[in-house]
């Protein structure tokens, strides 16, 4: 086996630095470009209050992600239990202390700032499952046991998160979560076997822990035209702004539809349809190549990754990411139900910049570290 | 190795099938796209062009504040604006100044409205005046034609009746400003007023209400035509205090201008019939908005009108804490009522000469006669042998150094010593002589107004842990004789015989002809209350000072005089209403304090019993259906 510089996990800063993978970073640049010149649009041609704030947090973002990135691989696996364990905390501190916004707990003040811990616990969650997996042989991941603590892992978070009430993130974060287990190599028979428990077990989810307005949400998108301007309206008026924008868009700040107000939350949750309508098929098009490039970038660093730990980190990270983009374009074209998801990079919005920008960090810090050898498998190196 | 490589193809394997996946989803959504935007973009395109229902919110109307026998404490008025929609008009330069033609306008106004121009989005109306009379409403109206974007707009403000005399109690409210926002879109509307102190801000969720919506016809620039459905927002939740508005007003006017505070309680349910803190200042201004003169003179007077002196004002009880020592001295058992010490005047203590107010001495003091004629050297003797950690405790239990947790904002703590506050806190041990101060409740001691008529009331309620309260809570008591409601709160555990001594003392303070307020009790029988005393020295009497004359009072500068306070309670035989009386820099507590103490309690009593006999649970349920419904008591 040839010796590669990166078989050592004792570079120096600068090399780790001169390592990182720096065209992956410039495609984060660009897509969060995108949402700046959205954001500059949705504030009628004015950086205040949107565009510049969500500048200087990308600022931030982008050094934090840089700083996950050039730190020793092995430092995210020693830390993996003790993070989850501390963003399990943060979601209890909700339950208990959290501030209402719009009728749900989800926000924990800090005085100068506040946070989200449901965002933070995805990137943990993905930490903790590379952590307990990243040794683990085929014929351990084939048995039950082997099995039970991952989805105890995945199931109290989601279940903390689901009471603030927070459906959709609660609904990716399983779902990411069990996007791990299958790339361990979980056999389908248990999927199966999940999918029939999950389906029992949502009868008394939804008598008991659904509030009135999440089963509304889900009732109106299967039948929008029921309540055209509950729900519904939003759905229908996010449709009208897209699909008006034709081709080529209405140009740059003349998105009516945006601008006259139609359009609920142009720069957290519709931000997709503002650029569809402003910059059309196009303008869709290139941001969702954009975003396809990174989930290369990212499918391409799992893959020539060496130790399992940090494929399996690649593995949730790219997906969780895909996730979010999946949903939020899918919600506002009216393919799923609006579950209140920024799109990632481009939403204003500061929690959920840091913490994807985390998880690219993690991303990085994998490829940096693509041939590292960890754990029993690297007894050799 | 192998082991690995297997692991590694199963992992390759599943990863290119999620790849995969994602791949055919993100196209799929991209199909999505073509089909919104290309096959059926003729079709959205023209819905958007037809796209002419537009939701606004309503803002709902803000529930009022009545007094305990429904009176309006704080109500809401018809408000004409005139208000610009920037994007109605070409040149809003234009439409200021032939706006400023018809209606006078300030350049405070202008610039204000400027300010906002730049935050706002072009479509939403900004205020440019409020509170216009009709001369001016039709003026406008008749121009119309001339006044591109200027609409008039009727909303609601806030206005209080009483003005200055019950800020203490209610607060105000006040635009939204920046920090304030909570995305809730209620907050952006135009006009709207959230409590920024006082009742008003402590119940300012549920006064607020619900916001209503209204479905407008717009035109492809967001011009309204016309409303097509109306959906009524909830109002506000009326709420009911246990202030007596007219009491609360008689009180505001005996403290005048002076920097000064009274608080009135009912000593057994512990409800705020007055509380008072002046200076005031009118609410109504506040709402309007201040100019930068009248907020300057607010916060320049040193008599501080924006502090609320009744639960925000700490100071040292004075000999109002004589009956903490007197109990606490007589729990642990250092004295009894017949022990007495002889007063000379003053006391050796170390290398220290602690005096008597009173020179030459009171002679031999019991302790009822050491507390109507308030002899300190009495005190400095028994607090001596009770010691701090004794005082204190007593002090806590009667309601003293805590939050009592009144439903007002900026309520303070004071401060309660211990040996072991102070030693953590100030690092030092605690010396002889601040026990001593203790005793006549000056030195490290703080207390609020509030606190005081709280230790007043328990001292006479028969030992009950009374907590303050300002809202009434409907449901309960309703109309329902005195007597039969149940004592809700606990025994303090302090001797029923100890307390009764403390009720003879206190009584004989403004009854017996040697009592401090004697001078100004209440002739009338039935009415007579009792009560305690308290000057407070503000400044050191230095020796040589001592020696050569102290200065009178009057001759000091308004700073350096002492504080007159006073606590009681009424009537003697059956004790029902509580006061605290603190008048800053006014003097003596017999003097100044004791005068308006009794006639509160005088003006207590007159009114009569201060239960609300007229709010059943009829007159409830129609008071929140109906919000404008007659409410007299």
């Amino acid at each position: 086996m040839a010796r590669s510089p990166f078989r050592q996990s004792n570079m120096s800063f600068g090399q780790r630095l001169w390592q990182v993978n720096w065209s992956f970073v410039l495609l984060i640049c660009a897509t969060a470009s995108v949402g700046f010149v959205m954001l500059y649009s949705a504030a009628n041609g004015s950086f205040d209050p949107w565009a510049s704030r969500q500048m200087m947090r990308f600022a931030v973002g982008i050094f934090l992600m840089l700083i996950v990135a050039v730190v020793d691989i092995h430092v995210w696996l020693r830390y993996a239990y003790l993070i989850y364990i501390l963003s399990l905390l943060l979601l209890l501190a909700v339950e208990f202390s959290g501030s209402v916004g719009m009728g749900a707990r989800r926000w924990i003040d800090f005085g100068m700032f506040t946070i989200q811990p449901s965002e933070i616990m995805k990137m943990s969650l993905i930490l903790i499952l590379a952590r307990y997996f990243y040794a683990s042989r085929l014929e351990d991941v084939g048995r039950v046991s082997h099995v039970l603590a991952p989805v105890i892992f995945i199931v109290l978070p989601a279940f903390l998160i689901v009471r603030q009430p927070d459906l959709g993130t609660a609904v990716l974060l399983v779902a990411s979560g069990i996007t791990i287990l299958f790339a361990v190599g979980v056999r389908i028979w248990m999927f199966v076997f999940g999918i029939v428990a999950s389906i029992v077990a949502i009868i008394p989810l939804w008598q008991f822990v659904l509030r009135d307005y999440q089963k509304a949400r889900l009732l109106t998108f299967l039948d929008p035209d029921k309540d055209p301007l509950g729900t519904g309206y939003h759905i229908l008026q996010s449709k009208i702004a897209l699909g008006s924008g034709g081709l080529f868009g209405k140009g740059f700040l003349a998105g009516s539809q945006s601008h006259l107000n139609f359009l609920p939350e142009k720069q957290t949750d519709f931000i997709f349809t503002m650029l569809a309508e402003e910059f059309g098929l196009v303008g869709g098009v290139a941001l969702i190549t954009l975003y396809t490039l990174l989930l290369i970038y990212a499918f391409v660093i799992s893959l020539r990754c060496r130790s399992q730990f940090g494929r399996l980190i690649g593995i949730g990270v790219s997906t969780s990411f895909f996730l979010n983009v999946f949903v939020n374009i899918a919600m506002v074209m009216g393919v799923v139900p609006v579950v209140g998801m920024p799109l990632p990079l481009v939403s204003y919005g500061g929690t959920a910049m840091l913490t994807l920008m985390f998880g690219f960090g993690l991303l990085l810090c994998v490829c940096t570290h693509r041939d590292v050898p960890i754990g029993p498998g690297a007894a050799d190196g | 190795m192998h082991r690995d490589a297997e692991r590694y193809k199963s992992f390759s394997r599943r990863a290119t099938l999620l790849f995969g996946g994602k791949l055919l989803l993100l196209s799929g959504l991209t199909g999505r796209m073509y089909q919104l935007q290309i096959l059926q973009g003729q079709k959205y395109k023209t819905l958007a062009d037809e796209n002419r229902i537009s939701l606004k919110l309503i803002a709902p109307k803000r529930g009022r504040i009545l007094d305990r026998f429904g009176r309006p404490m704080a109500i809401n008025r018809q408000n004409y604006r005139v208000m610009l929609v920037p994007e109605n008009t070409e040149d809003i330069e234009v439409s200021l100044l032939q706006l400023g033609k018809i209606i006078p306008i300030s350049a405070q106004d202008i610039v204000r409205a400027k300010r906002k121009l730049k935050r706002k989005r072009r479509f939403l109306p900004i205020m440019l005046r409020e509170n216009l009379n009709w001369d001016d409403v039709a003026k406008i109206e008749v121009n119309s034609s001339e006044l591109p974007g200027i609409e008039i707009d009727v909303g609601e403000s806030r206005f209080y009746p009483a003005g200055a005399e019950a800020v203490s109690v209610l607060g105000y409210v006040s635009g939204v400003s920046e920090k304030e926002l909570t995305g809730d879109p209620i907050l952006e509307l135009p006009g709207f007023r959230i409590g920024k102190a006082g009742i008003e801000k402590a119940f300012d969720l549920n006064l607020r209400g619900k916001s209503g919506t209204t479905q407008v016809e717009v035109n492809a620039f967001g011009r309204q035509i016309r409303e097509l459905e109306r959906r009524e927002g909830q109002p506000g939740a009326e709420t009911f205090l246990t202030i007596d508005m007219e009491l609360q007003k008689f009180v505001a006017k005996l403290l005048g201008n002076e920097a000064a505070s009274a608080v009135v309680m009912d000593v057994h349910t512990g409800e705020i019939l007055a509380l008072v803190s002046t200076p005031g200042f009118d609410p109504n201004s506040f709402n309007r908005g201040l100019s930068k003169a009248e907020w300057q003179a607010l916060v320049s007077n040193p008599r501080s009108p924006l502090n609320n002196k009744a639960i925000a004002g700490e100071y040292a009880p004075g000999s109002t804490f004589k009956m903490v020592v007197a109990l606490a001295a007589l729990e642990k058992g250092v004295v009894t009522p017949k022990t007495k010490y002889r007063c000379s005047g003053e006391l050796e203590l170390g290398k220290s000469i602690f005096h008597c107010w009173k020179k030459g001495g009171h002679g031999y003091m019991s302790m009822v006669n050491a507390i109507t004629q308030s002899c300190d050297i009495y005190f400095y003797e028994i607090a001596l042998r009770t010691g701090i950690d004794n005082i204190s405790a007593m002090a806590r239990r009667l309601g003293l150094g805590q939050i009592l947790d009144i439903e007002l904002s900026g309520e303070r703590k004071g401060l309660i010593p211990t040996r072991a506050w102070k030693k953590r806190v100030k690092r030092i041990s605690w010396q002889k002589g601040e026990t001593l101060l203790a005793g006549i409740g000056q030195g490290l001691i703080l207390t609020t107004p509030l606190q005081l008529v709280v230790m007043m009331s328990r001292l006479v309620n028969g030992g009950k842990a009374v907590l303050p309260n300002l809202t009434l809570d409907l449901l309960e008591n309703k109309g329902i004789p005195d007597s039969v409601i149940k004592p809700k709160f606990d025994r303090l555990g302090i001797d029923i015989p100890h307390l009764n001594l403390m009720k003879k003392a206190m009584g004989n303070v403004a009854n017996s002809p040697v009592g401090t307020a004697y001078k100004a009790r209440i002739r009338k029988p039935g009415l007579q209350y009792g009560g305690k005393t308290g000057t407070v020295q503000v400044r050191r009497i230095s020796r040589a000072e001592r020696e050569s004359g102290v200065k009178k009072n009057e001759d000091l500068e308004w700073s350096e005089r002492d504080h007159a306070l006073f606590v009681g309670y009424a009537p003697v035989q059956s004790p029902r209403y509580a006061v605290s009386v603190v008048v800053e820099h006014g003097g003596g507590g017999s003097t100044i304090a004791a005068p308006i103490a009794k006639n509160i309690l005088l003006e207590a009593q007159k009114r009569g019993w201060p239960r609300p006999k007229s709010l059943n649970r009829a007159d409830l349920s129609q008071s929140t259906s109906l919000p404008t419904a007659k409410m007299e008591g």
